[in-house]
């Protein structure tokens, strides 16, 4: 706390402790996950039920199109980051231990980002005919 | 862990059972369920990238018995989730908080997410699945 007599501004003590302007980020990413994901998943499931009985080239040609490779990568990206932002939410309320948060909160930001642009990376190729 | 034992609210087992608190706690279930489908599709389209073996062994994986079971539990999960989502953006606009109507879109999610996983099966064995 401040002194009465000291000079600095209480705001000095206050920066970076606090959720000023940053606090519902959390919040409205979710939502926005969450509304993108609500279309696209309606997509995913239309792919997939279309791909039943497809055989491998029939399957790489349809990951492949233009439009389903950019509404893929779309639906890859919403999910791993709407994803890790309710798993987050989970290891917040489940673990208590602080160590035992930040490896877990850890692995979960590792684990998400590795299979986000490892999956991405597999649409591209494909779609690039790799 | 706190080093002076506090006193804590009564967790989940002296409550009675109602509905708002099933839709929650699947929400948080379907989830975790569907974190782990995430990584399931992941390794499908990676091995759709590595060459024929490689999606003839993850394809014969996920149409084998056991894998049809795993991909109806996650067809449930998507369904539960996509569903009670839809449920969850309604209540963050502010409507539907009049308890009848709570218990009533609870009641919705629930049933709903049954109904949606049949059609999406049955449409799935219409189209040559499970053959």
């Amino acid at each position: 706390m401040n002194s009465p007599d000291s000079l600095r501004s209480p705001v000095k003590n206050a920066r970076g402790l606090g959720s000023a302007r940053s606090g519902v980020h959390h919040f409205i990413v979710q939502r926005a996950t969450a509304v993108a994901l609500l279309f696209l998943t309606v997509y995913l499931v239309v792919l997939l039920v279309s791909l039943i009985g497809a055989d491998y080239s029939q399957a790489r040609a349809a990951v492949g199109h233009p439009c389903n490779a950019v509404l893929l990568v779309a639906f890859l990206l919403a999910m791993f980051w709407h994803g890790k932002l309710g798993l987050q939410v989970v290891i917040e309320d489940y673990v208590h231990t602080p160590g035992r948060a930040l490896a877990c909160q850890l692995v979960v930001v590792f684990a998400c980002a590795l299979a986000a642009l490892a999956s991405v990376l597999a649409v591209i190729r494909i779609a690039l005919g790799a | 862990m706190p080093p002076v034992a506090r006193p804590l609210s009564p967790h989940l087992q002296v409550y009675r059972w109602q509905i708002q608190m099933v839709t929650s706690i699947l929400h948080r279930a379907s989830g975790i369920v569907l974190s782990v489908g995430a990584f399931v599709l992941a390794g499908m389209l990676l091995a759709l990238a590595s060459g024929q073996e490689a999606w003839d062994c993850a394809r014969g994986l996920l149409a084998s018995w056991p894998g049809i079971l795993v991909m109806i539990g996650f067809t449930w999960a998507l369904c539960y989730h996509w569903l009670n989502g839809i449920r969850h953006l309604v209540q963050d606009a502010g409507w539907g908080f009049s308890i009848p109507a709570f218990v009533r879109s609870s009641w919705v999610s629930v049933i709903g997410s049954v109904v949606l996983t049949a059609i999406v099966c049955a449409v799935a064995i219409c189209c040559g699945g499970v053959a």
